[in-house]
């Protein structure tokens, strides 16, 4: 019986939100990955163009709201989700247009435009705070738990309570059909073999008559997606504030650069790599520990690795930590 | 023909000398930041004591009283100063009712209220380490320090036999100050904190700091946070996880907004508020709904006195300097002299004016016990989704 309260309080606080936080990392680093393959530069701009598309979902959602539009009992912000990700895909192609074909066309190097991705940061940043406020916003509806902790306890008779919140179950559903779409359309479509190809092999690809710009244009559309849907589904399952998708960049990177950078399987293994290394070494284990032990082996302390505090210190680290031993990553990416 | 003439012009001449007399003092408060949901309710109060000073003519023989509003973000210091600054230099005010938070209110105080002398009355800064702050007397608060808030809490939660509780705060002045505060006094009564974990402010996400106060566990969790932050994001986290049900609400948390939020799943927890239930409380309320808007949010009766008695000190000293008219504070607020409450303060400028000592009770009882008030709390029991007053200490 107390093996049952430490796998629910296992489930509750560590195992559940570490994979809808893994989900959202994985879709934000997919992102990067596709970005960086095929446009070859790390895309600083990419926490913000989720900010940016959450915003306009956001937008999109309340309007959906005042006209009494909802999805029962799932939130109204997944109808709006389409359209958020076209606005999205229309400002990312205009921005590219407008500032990296430039660069691309002087063929710089990819330094500079990672230098440019950061102006293009700041200028999304502004646009989003602009647009939206600098504050919170709430738009989740529909039904707030699948399975609440009181509800769970009464059930089970445990001392423990599970919650499952719809949210996170929506991040794994949602990332698992994205996931295998984007998988499909790379692999199976010829536009996908195409962009694939002009990744391996800018010059091969070129001589075989694949169009460079389309190849481009597919790609960014495609990050609007993602990013569009990654922003949505962090800011459903906790909350939607503009800054803190730029705080969300670090573990983003991380995630794509310990799965290789370049590798889209690597990218979505490198979320769930950071995800869990964050929450496990930040979660205190006494809990599970009490249940576990016997009695007179319980420490008296919270058996913390380390204070919630350093949550971010945990992404640089492994950052660090792969950049110096493996910069390949996992599944063998590109060396940055 | 000739009379009427010279009566207008003499009328026109006497508007005249009365418009140049306008002294404004700064109002300056966190209207955005993380206690931006507050800060309209203490500008309501403080708007309020302006509106009856200008009405009663009797301010400094004749002269208007203007706020002028100055945004102190409540968390950026940088940004607090610069707003005073612009304050006092370019708005030239006698005195500022403000700041709003005690970390971005001890450095306004530091670099702008000293250098130029001039008087800060914070109506809501209530950081224990402001009561002993250098200030050349320049200093005053009609919200209580934490100090006391921190004594409070404890007898309050050891009189309903919670012996055992987990406290997060967040991590600035504020928070410090009064889980510092609280600590030591509930540990003095008896009580047991599993854990004291600070929070930073404007993250998207919880979920750890929830986790770990869980594995600390507690009867209760104690909150000193901000509404509109980081205090919201535990509260929501503690409560999708099903860590803790019940939650201990100091006086950064009292917003109606936190209410509209959680709606009915707040029910059981309790907290306190700076309030008084004083006559002139009852007074300040009603004139508050007359004019439009409620005086039971926090703070909102301190920013009224806040400004009252700045404007009694002034017609005290028959000065709006600064360094004249801070030591007249002192014996406004805690006479002896003739009682005046919210909503009499024509009466004590005239009475100040006639060379007669009041004694300043205002909307919040104000007392001062060097440059804090004494401060009473309103203690409440969240019941049905609503605040239900349990008594006054």
């Amino acid at each position: 019986m107390n093996i049952l309260d430490a796998i629910v309080v296992l489930l509750n606080y560590v195992i559940i939100p570490a994979t809808s936080y893994g989900a959202q990392l994985a879709l934000g680093a997919l992102g990067v990955t596709l970005i960086y393959g095929i446009l070859r530069f790390s895309n600083f701009a990419h926490g913000d163009t989720m900010a940016f598309g959450t915003a306009v979902t956001i937008l999109i959602t309340w309007a959906f709201q005042a006209a009494g539009i909802t999805f029962g009992p799932l939130p109204t912000a997944l109808l709006a989700l389409p359209l958020g990700i076209a606005v999205t895909a229309l400002v990312l192609l205009f921005t590219d247009r407008a500032v990296y074909r430039f660069y691309r066309r002087k063929k710089a190097a990819p330094v500079i435009l990672v230098i440019v991705s950061m102006g293009v940061m700041f200028v999304m940043n502004g646009l989003t705070r602009l647009i939206i406020g600098v504050q919170d916003q709430n738009f989740a509806d529909g039904q707030r738990f699948i399975i609440n902790a009181f509800q769970f306890r009464k059930m089970t008779g445990l001392a423990q309570g599970l919650a499952l919140r719809t949210t996170s179950v929506i991040t794994l559903l949602t990332a698992i059909i994205v996931v295998a779409a984007l998988f499909w359309f790379l692999n199976h479509t010829r536009t996908g073999k195409s962009m694939r190809a002009f990744a391996d092999n800018e010059d091969l690809a070129l001589l075989s008559g694949i169009n460079p710009e389309r190849v481009v244009t597919v790609t960014w559309l495609l990050v609007a997606g993602l990013a569009t849907t990654a922003g949505v589904l962090y800011g459903l399952d906790k909350s939607f504030m503009p800054f803190t998708y730029f705080q969300l960049l670090l573990p983003i990177f991380a995630a794509a650069v310990v799965g290789g950078l370049g590798n889209p399987l690597g990218a979505i293994v490198g979320g769930f790599v950071v995800a869990f290394s964050e929450v496990m070494s930040t979660y205190a284990w006494r809990m599970v520990a009490a249940y576990v032990l016997p009695r007179s082996l319980v420490p008296g302390g919270l058996m913390q690795l380390l204070t919630t505090d350093y949550k971010f210190a945990v992404s640089f680290a492994i950052l660090v930590a792969v950049l110096l031993f493996k910069p390949t990553g996992i599944f063998k990416g590109k060396s940055v | 023909m000739k009379k009427i003439l010279l009566a207008a012009a003499a009328v026109a001449l006497v508007t005249q000398v009365a418009a140049a007399q306008t002294v404004k003092i700064g109002i300056l408060l966190g209207f955005t930041g993380p206690e931006e949901s507050q800060a309209p309710g203490i500008y309501n109060g403080a708007e309020l004591a302006i509106k009856q000073i200008d009405a009663s003519h009797a301010f400094l023989k004749g002269a208007q009283l203007e706020g002028v509003k100055g945004d102190d973000t409540c968390t950026d210091a940088s940004a607090a100063v610069a707003a005073a600054t612009r304050l006092v230099t370019s708005d030239h005010v006698a005195g500022i009712v403000g700041g709003h938070c005690s970390g971005v209110t001890a450095a306004v105080l530091q670099s702008v209220a000293r250098p130029n002398g001039v008087v800060m009355i914070s109506p809501s800064a209530t950081s224990p380490s402001l009561s002993t702050a250098p200030s050349d007397g320049l200093f005053f608060r009609t919200a209580p320090s934490d100090a006391r808030q921190g004594q409070v809490m404890a007898d309050v939660l050891i009189k309903q036999g919670i012996k055992k509780v987990a406290l997060t705060y967040t991590d600035n002045d504020y928070g410090k100050g009064l889980a510092d505060a609280f600590s030591a006094a509930y540990k003095k009564e008896g009580g047991t904190i599993t854990i004291s974990l600070p929070h930073q402010d404007g993250k998207a996400d919880y979920s750890a700091e929830v986790g770990t106060l869980a594995a600390a566990g507690g009867q209760m969790l104690v909150v000193a946070g901000y509404a509109d932050q980081g205090g919201k994001g535990i509260i929501q986290g503690a409560l999708d996880t099903g860590a803790f049900s019940k939650f201990y609400l100091p006086d950064g948390m009292y917003t109606a907004s936190l209410l509209q939020h959680f709606g009915k799943s707040l029910d059981g927890s309790i907290g306190d508020i700076g309030e008084s239930n004083s006559s002139g409380f009852k007074t300040f309320v009603a004139e508050a709904k007359k004019a439009g808007f409620d005086g039971t949010a926090a703070y909102s009766a301190q920013g009224y006195d806040a400004v009252a008695l700045m404007a009694l000190a002034m017609e005290a000293a028959h000065s709006t300097k600064g360094t004249v008219y801070k030591n007249k504070i002192e014996a406004i607020a805690n006479g002896p002299g003739v009682k005046i409450y919210a909503g009499q303060l024509a009466k004590g400028l005239k009475l100040l004016s006639e060379g007669k000592a009041i004694n300043y009770e205002g909307a919040s009882s104000v007392r001062l016990i060097g440059p804090d008030s004494a401060g009473s709390y309103r203690v409440y029991t969240i019941k049905n989704g609503k605040r239900v007053t349990d008594y006054y200490e």
